[in-house]
C-alpha cells in the first residue's frame, strides 16, 4: 500500500533511520506481505487450487474421461445428464461426470499457466539479458524485434500464432500464449539491467576485475528479479484466460479426454443458452484462479516497491 | 516538436515494414506452405502447383516478398477463402470497419466516462468501503474472460433490459451514408434507426469496455493518489484556492498523464477484445471477420486484418506520445 499522507511518510522516514539492522528488500517486503490481507487472500485461493489439483485423482468421484452417463445424452433433444445421486453436477455433453472433470481440470489448467509463464520468462530472460547486459548494436537489434512484437495487440498475436498450427494440441496452445509474453519480459529485464549498468555496485564489481559474465548473472540479474516475479504472477493469470480465448475461437486443444477449464468453457459456447452450468462452473474456476494470481501479483508489486519500504 | 514528430513518423515506417515482413513470413510458416493453406482441404497436387505458379510461389523468396509489398501498396490483398468466399479482402475490411470503429469508440467512451470519475473518487476516499469495493471489482473485472462476460450480458441482461442480444440482424437499418450505423441514422434524421443501432451497440460495448475500464480506473486512482501528495497541491490549498480549482488545475491535469497513455494502449488493444465480443454478439464488424477467419483458416483475411490491427495500434501509440508532448511541456523541449 502506498503511504498516504505526508505526515505518515515523515514518520516512516524517521522510523527507518532508527532501524539500523540493514534489512534486505526481500526481508522487508516479506514483513509487509505477511500483514497484507490482499496477499493472504490471493495465496489462499492459489494454494487451495494447487491442493485440489494434487489430490484431484483421489477426490474425483469418477473417471473424468469415462462416459458413464452416455445413455442419458440425447443429442436430438439437446439433453444432457441431470444432477443425480453420485453425480452432484450431472454430466457434460459426452455424458462424462462434470464434477470429476472440474476437479481434474485444475491440473491441466495450472499446467498451461505454469508452462506458458516459464517459456515466456525464459525467452524474455535470454533476450532481455542479452540486450541489457551488452548494450550497443545487440541491444538495438533485440529491442527492435521486441518492439515490433509489442506492436501487435498481445491477444491477437496469440491468436495468430495459434492459427499457424493445422492440428492444434496442448503444446501449441501453451506456445501461443507464452510467445506473446516473451517481449514483455525482455523489455522489463532490459530496462532494469540498463538502469543498473551505470550504477555503483556494477562499477565496483567491474573495477575489482569481476568477469562480465559474473557481473551479469551475480550482480545485475538478482537485482532485476523483483519486477520479473511480479510480472510472472500476473502472466500466470493472463495465460490461463488467453488459453480459454483460444479454445473459444477453435484454436484450442481439440482432444478433451483430459479436461482443462478453458477448453470446457470454449466447448460450452454452443449450448450456453440451454445448459449454462456447463459454462458457469469452468468460468467460475478460471475467474477465481486468475483473481488469486492477480491479487498476489499486485500485493507483491506493492511490497517490492522501494517507495513503500519502511 | 516538429523534429520529434518527423523522427517518430520515420520510426513508424520502419515498424510497418518489419511488420509486413513478419506477416509475410507468418503465411509462409504455415504447414504445407501458403498454397495448401489457401486451398484448404479441397487442394489437389495439381491445383496446388497451379496456384503456386499463379501466386509466384515458385520464385525466390525475396522476389516474392517485394511482389507482396507491391501488391499491398496498391491495395491488393487477395480474396477471402472462408469468411465471405470470393470477396476481395479489402472490400470486406471497408464494409466492416465502420461497425467496429463505432463499437470501439462507444466502448472506450464508456470506459473513460465511468473509469476516470470512479478512480478519482476512490482515490479521494482511499481506504473506505467505496474504495475497497471498486478496487476489488476492477481486479475481478480483469480476471473474467471477455467472451464469457459477453455471454452473460447476452443471456442474462439482454432480455431483462429489453435490449437486442445479437448484432444487427434485426436492425431497422438507416439509409447508408457513411457506413457508421448510428451516425447514418442521425445524418438522415431517421431517429428510430439511430436509436435501434445504439441499442444494438450497448451490450457488446459494455462487454468490450470492462478491461479498459478496469485498467483506466486503477491507473487514475493511483495517479490521483500520487499527485494529491505533492507539495504543489498542498501549496495551492494553503494559498486558499477553492477545492474545484485545485482539483481541476493541479490534481487532475497532472494525474492525467499516465491515464492518457493507458487510454491509448487500451484503444489499440480493443481489436483483440472485439474479436471475442463481436463473435458472441454476431456483430458484423472486423472482429467477427477475424474470428471467422481463425475458425475457417481464411489466411488472406487474417493476413490483412492482423496487419491493419497492428498498424492501428502503432499509430494510436504515436498519437498518444504526441499528445503527451502537448499535455506535458517538459517533453516538448527535449
Amino acid at each position: 500500500m502506498a503511504i498516504g499522507t505526508k505526515k505518515e511518510r515523515i514518520d516512516s522516514l524517521a522510523e527507518s533511520t532508527a532501524d539500523d539492522s540493514g534489512v534486505s528488500l526481500a526481508a522487508s517486503a516479506w514483513k509487509r506481505l505477511r500483514r497484507s490481507p490482499v496477499f493472504l487472500f490471493g495465496s489462499f485461493i492459489i494454494i487451495a487450487f494447487i491442493i485440489i489439483a494434487i489430490i484431484a485423482p483421489w477426490i474425483a468421484p469418477h473417471d473424468p474421461s469415462a462416459r458413464d452417463l452416455a445413455d442419458q445424452v440425447i443429442k436430438a433433444r439437446n439433453q444432457i445428464p441431470e444432477p443425480q445421486p453420485g453425480h452432484p453436477l450431472g454430466g457434460d455433453l459426452q455424458g462424462r461426470d462434470f464434477l470429476s472433470r472440474l476437479l481434474v481440470g485444475a491440473q491441466q489448467t495450472l499446467l498451461v499457466g505454469v508452462f506458458a509463464t516459464l517459456i515466456g520468462l525464459v525467452g524474455g530472460l535470454a533476450l532481455g539479458t542479452l540486450a541489457g547486459a551488452f548494450g550497443g548494436w545487440v541491444d538495438s537489434l533485440v529491442m527492435r524485434i521486441v518492439d515490433v512484437m509489442l506492436s501487435i495487440p498481445q491477444l491477437l498475436l496469440a491468436f495468430g500464432i495459434g492459427a499457424l498450427f493445422a492440428k492444434p494440441n496442448l503444446f501449441t496452445v501453451i506456445l501461443a500464449v507464452s510467445i506473446v509474453q516473451i517481449p514483455v519480459f525482455a523489455r522489463l529485464l532490459r530496462g532494469s539491467m540498463l538502469a543498473q549498468r551505470g550504477s555503483d555496485h556494477v562499477l565496483a564489481a567491474t573495477s575489482l576485475g569481476v568477469k562480465p559474465g559474473a557481473i551479469v548473472f551475480r550482480h545485475m540479474l538478482p537485482n532485476s528479479l523483483g519486477p520479473v516475479i511480479v510480472q510472472s504472477t500476473l502472466v500466470l493469470a493472463t495465460s490461463i484466460i488467453d488459453a480459454a480465448a483460444l479454445s473459444f475461437l477453435g484454436l484450442g486443444n481439440p482432444d478433451d479426454r483430459i479436461p482443462e477449464w478453458g477448453q470446457m468453457l470454449g466447448g460450452a459456447q454452443t449450448v450456453i443458452d440451454t445448459h449454462p452450468q456447463l459454462a458457469f462452473w469452468p468460468a467460475g474456476c478460471i475467474i477465481a484462479i486468475a483473481l488469486g494470481f492477480t491479487l498476489v501479483g499486485e500485493s507483491l508489486r506493492d511490497a517490492l516497491d522501494p517507495k513503500n519500504r519502511r | 516538436m516538429l523534429r520529434y514528430t518527423v523522427r517518430r513518423l520515420i520510426q513508424l515506417l520502419g515498424v510497418v515494414l518489419v511488420l509486413s515482413l513478419l506477416v509475410f513470413a507468418w503465411l509462409r510458416a504455415l504447414p504445407g506452405g501458403p498454397a495448401s493453406a489457401l486451398l484448404g482441404d479441397r487442394g489437389t497436387d495439381e491445383s496446388r502447383a497451379a496456384l503456386e505458379k499463379q501466386l509466384g510461389l515458385d520464385q525466390p523468396i525475396f522476389i516474392q516478398y517485394f511482389k507482396f509489398l507491391g501488391r499491398a501498396l496498391t491495395g491488393d490483398f487477395g480474396n477471402s477463402t472462408g469468411v465471405q468466399p470470393g470477396d476481395s479482402v479489402v472490400d470486406i475490411f471497408v464494409q466492416r470497419f465502420p461497425a467496429t470503429l463505432e463499437l470501439s469508440i462507444f466502448a472506450i467512451i464508456l470506459a473513460v466516462v465511468v473509469g476516470i470519475p470512479l478512480g478519482y473518487v476512490a482515490a479521494k476516499r482511499r481506504g473506505t468501503w467505496f474504495d475497497n469495493l471498486s478496487v476489488g471489482g476492477s481486479l475481478i473485472g480483469v480476471a473474467v474472460p471477455v467472451f464469457f462476460l459477453a455471454f452473460v450480458l447476452k443471456e442474462v441482461l439482454a432480455s431483462k433490459l429489453g435490449l437486442p442480444s445479437v448484432g444487427r440482424q434485426d436492425a431497422i437499418g438507416a439509409t447508408r451514408v457513411t457506413g457508421f450505423f448510428v451516425l447514418d441514422g442521425l445524418i438522415t434524421q431517421e431517429w428510430d434507426a439511430a436509436w435501434n443501432a445504439l441499442k444494438h451497440l450497448f451490450l457488446p460495448a459494455a462487454a468490450l469496455a470492462t478491461i479498459p475500464f478496469a485498467v483506466i480506473f486503477r491507473i487514475t486512482r493511483a495517479a490521483v493518489l500520487d499527485v494529491m501528495d505533492e507539495d504543489y497541491v498542498r501549496t495551492a490549498e494553503a494559498k486558499g484556492l477553492t477545492a474545484p480549482l485545485v482539483r481541476r488545475r493541479h490534481v487532475l491535469r497532472n494525474a492525467m498523464l499516465p491515464v492518457v497513455t493507458t487510454i491509448g494502449l487500451q484503444i489499440g488493444a480493443l481489436l483483440a477484445g472485439a474479436v471475442l465480443t463481436e463473435k458472441v454478439f454476431a456483430f458484423p464488424g472486423v472482429g467477427e471477420a477475424l474470428a471467422l477467419g481463425f475458425e475457417r483458416r481464411d489466411y488472406p483475411v487474417l493476413q490483412m486484418l492482423i496487419m491493419v490491427a497492428a498498424i492501428v495500434y502503432v499509430v494510436v501509440n504515436l498519437l498518444v506520445d504526441l499528445s503527451y508532448a502537448l499535455i506535458d511541456p517538459r517533453i516538448r523541449t527535449r
